[in-house]
């Protein structure tokens, strides 16, 4: 099985939370942290429950999630 | 495959972009990065004209592509220009809904009967989202706005069907939510030899949102339930109005001139 990698920009992230909602697999959370605008951004909780929709990718408003694998 | 990062590196700038957390405009330039990806066409033939409002930043500055940013409402007449002076330009016009069927319905409407080889992706939100979110042609009957705070009393204007009848070749309707679909029309409409209507409904959740209670995730889970792509159906039709062949303006333009021996 390949290793699945999700990248996430901290500092691009604007917080709106629709990868996190729209994730099928609930792979990405919020975190506690804030980035430098202040902003929750998400983390991955467990990058192996990925199944590479790529959904994240494609509803990011902002272009700070990647996904390889 | 591309991946993300390619997409981004090769089609994005200045970002972060201003758009406001969970609004849809970068999600549009995303659709319209990828669809550029998998078309034909250079990115470097690809000229994107855009008027004034939120909608207009999506293309200048933030596509990577040559842009022309407009004075308000007139990203049509601008953009028909472009396509007559150089018809080898793939000329894509991105307008916001007050932008596109509010200051300039008339030239909308001439663009299509004209059926000039134009690629409208008119971003709607539903509301002149810059200014503050004043009422606009596309506000809901009833919808509460800044301007309209009991509710909009006129009724709202079907933009897509509207375009459809004034003549246009190819006229479809996608939202923010069904971003595969939206991603080959607008291959689509590129592909179009004749005036393409991208219809993009968009969740503002800053103007809009608020005064509903709502943020982004909630309104594309509104798209998700409020559209179709049954015709039949009682909910909003989403996906492909129509799809026909008619004369081109620029095409027969150039064969008037060819006809009569040269400029």
């Amino acid at each position: 099985m390949t290793k699945k990698i999700i990248k996430i920009d901290r500092d691009l992230c604007k917080g709106c939370g629709i990868c996190i909602e729209y994730c099928p697999k609930d792979v990405l959370v919020g975190s506690d942290d804030l980035n430098r605008y202040d902003n929750h951004f998400p983390e991955v909780l467990c990058a192996q429950r990925c199944i590479l929709c790529r959904r994240c990718e494609l509803y990011c408003p902002d272009f700070a999630i990647e996904v390889e694998g | 495959m591309i991946t993300a990062a390619e997409i981004k590196e090769k089609y994005v700038r200045n970002h972060p972009s201003p758009f406001c957390p969970g609004c849809g405009g970068g999600m549009v330039l995303n659709a319209m990065s990828r669809a550029v990806e998998r078309s034909d066409v250079e990115k470097e033939d690809i000229v994107a004209v855009s008027g004034i409002g939120c909608a207009a930043w999506i293309p200048s500055p933030h596509w990577r592509v040559d842009t022309l940013h407009t004075t308000h409402g007139r990203a049509i007449p601008f953009a028909s220009g472009v396509k007559i002076a150089n018809r080898d330009l793939e000329v894509m016009v991105v307008s916001g809904d007050g932008d596109c069927a509010g200051i300039g319905g008339n030239h909308l409407l001439h663009g299509a009967r004209n059926n000039i080889d134009l690629n409208v992706l008119m971003v709607n939100n539903g509301l002149y989202a810059m200014t503050g979110g004043q009422v606009a042609p596309t506000t809901e009957h009833g919808e509460r706005t800044l301007t309209t705070p009991h509710g909009n009393p006129a009724s709202s204007f079907e933009v897509a069907e509207v375009v459809k009848a004034a003549g246009a070749s190819h006229v479809a309707r996608w939202t923010t939510y069904h971003m595969k679909e939206l991603i080959a029309e607008v291959e689509k409409a590129m592909e179009t030899d004749g005036f393409s209507f991208i219809e993009i409904m968009t969740q503002c959740p800053t103007r809009k949102g608020k005064k509903q209670g709502m943020d982004g995730i909630d309104m594309l889970a509104w798209y998700k339930e409020n559209t179709s792509k049954d015709k039949e159906s009682d909910k909003m039709f989403v996906g492909t109005l129509c799809d026909v062949e008619k004369p081109e303006l620029v095409g027969s333009i150039y064969r008037q001139i060819d006809e009569l021996g040269g400029v």
